[in-house]
């Protein structure tokens, strides 16, 4: 039953990527978009990856759709019509496809359990996670423990990422220049204002659900970083630009990326002065497990809190390149 | 069924190469973004593929189960952070081609190209305001 839904969900995935490439109008394309994260979403979560589907569900059908949408309204939302289909790319295209396609019989079908990739690190992680960290999340275990360096420097590339948006569309918050009309945001609109004013404490109060409860179920920073953000893109859209900036100012968004990722090399080099090496944990408390748990909590809020921060930034420099 | 058990990796190369597609014969710059982005979501695709186990569940650990077959968290990690990394940089090209539009007035490729070319007549406006 689960392969038919798989197969099925996998064929929707293929049909919603050729209508992306097929249209003409980009607000359509986006929205295709929306639901292919959606789709992907639901295939993550049959593939047993639950945090992996969380996450994509809030970035990809979330906070993506968003930013993608404030860029089309930015330059232009119909893509010109540019002649004949070019042959040679088909060409390239398909003859790739058949020699991937012939090289996946190579490669170990679905669900074996003596695949390579499961032979190596991963049934050391699944046994030492109890004995180590003594939390139920493996995923949350090797994201914020195992392999903590590696997330360090995702958070990071997030960070630098902002950077650049902020330069690049000088994220002064719409401080330069008058501004001429108050945007009115979907006040207007009563049926998004009174389902949306009712969504937001509870999208929040689930954002902070997933960061704190990550160690015990799918959830973490990453996840929760991008639920809150996407609750406050909302309130955003619903209230407008300004009313958003005067409750959120743009500082206090950069302020918390910067503090978020402070807090994250911070926990490392505490693990230093008390004498470990760089992000390990079992120096922060005489009980090697509990100093462990306290890490991997600490580094979490630092990830949620520069996920967050990040993509409300980026959101708002685009928003604010509107007016 | 043994077939279907490679059904995920064929869907893999088809929506890997609709995504490469979209970026080398599409001349709008914001397809091409979302074409990359699909070519991403290909490859996160694979790496999920290959974290299932048969008969596994989710790697959280239940307590008091014994023999439990749990599927593999490591490909689930590396996929987690590069969804989050993912949109940050889309969302820096976007804000690139944000500013083409700007400086050239159109995101197509072609339009983008003719304006570039070599005119002496107006060498001294500067393209970019």
């Amino acid at each position: 039953m689960i392969t038919v839904f798989g197969i099925f969900l996998l064929s929707l995935l293929v049909i919603t990527a050729l209508a992306i490439v097929q249209t003409r109008n980009l607000f359509v394309a986006v929205m295709l978009a929306a639901i292919f994260s959606l789709l992907m979403a639901a295939n993550f979560f049959i593939l047993d990856a639950a945090d992996v589907a969380l996450t994509e569900a809030a970035v990809g059908a979330g906070v993506t759709t968003v930013i993608l949408l404030s860029a089309l309204a930015l330059t232009a939302e119909r893509e010109k019509r540019s002649g004949s289909i070019r042959w040679i790319s088909v060409a390239v295209v398909a003859v790739t496809v058949l020699i991937l396609i012939y090289a996946t019989f190579d490669k170990p079908a679905l669900g074996d359990p003596d695949a390579p990739v499961h032979q190596h690190v991963a049934p050391w992680y699944l046994e030492k996670t109890p004995v180590f960290m003594d939390i139920p999340n493996v995923v949350t275990a090797v994201l914020a423990s195992f392999r903590g360096y590696d997330t360090l420097g995702e958070v990071f590339v997030v960070f630098v990422a902002m950077v650049g948006v902020l330069f690049v569309l000088g994220g002064d918050g719409g401080r330069s220049g008058p501004i001429t009309t108050p945007d009115p945001g979907l006040r207007h609109h009563l049926i998004p204002k009174v389902v949306g004013r009712l969504l937001l404490p509870f999208i929040i109060l689930f954002g902070l659900y997933v960061q704190f409860h990550g160690e015990y179920g799918p959830g973490g920073g990453f996840q929760a970083g991008a639920i809150i953000a996407t609750g406050l893109i909302l309130h955003a859209l619903l209230e407008g630009e300004q009313a958003a900036l005067r409750s959120v100012p743009a500082g206090a968004m950069q302020a918390l990326v910067v503090a978020g990722a402070s807090l994250y090399g911070g926990v490392g080099v505490a693990c230093m002065l008390l004498g470990g090496s760089f992000l390990d944990y079992s120096v922060l408390h005489p009980d090697p497990v509990t100093g462990r748990q306290i890490g991997i909590i600490a580094i979490e809020l630092g990830v949620g809190m520069a996920v967050c921060g990040a993509l409300l930034s980026i959101f708002h420099a685009f928003a604010a390149r509107e007016h | 069924m043994e077939i279907l058990g490679y059904f995920n990796y064929w869907v893999f190369a088809i929506v890997l190469m609709i995504g490469l597609y979209a970026v080398i014969a599409r001349g709008n710059l914001i397809k091409k973004l979302l074409g990359l982005s699909i070519f991403q979501s290909a490859v996160f695709l694979m790496y999920i593929t290959m974290d299932k186990v048969e008969g596994g569940t989710a790697p959280i650990i239940q307590p008091g189960a014994v023999d439990q077959l749990y599927s593999n968290p490591l490909p689930q990690v590396l996929i987690l952070t590069a969804i989050v990394v993912g949109v940050s940089t889309t969302a820096l090209g976007l804000a690139i081609v944000v500013r083409i539009r700007e400086a050239y007035g159109s995101i197509e490729e072609a339009d983008i190209l003719e304006e570039d070319i070599y005119d002496p007549e107006d060498q001294k406006e500067d393209p970019i305001p």
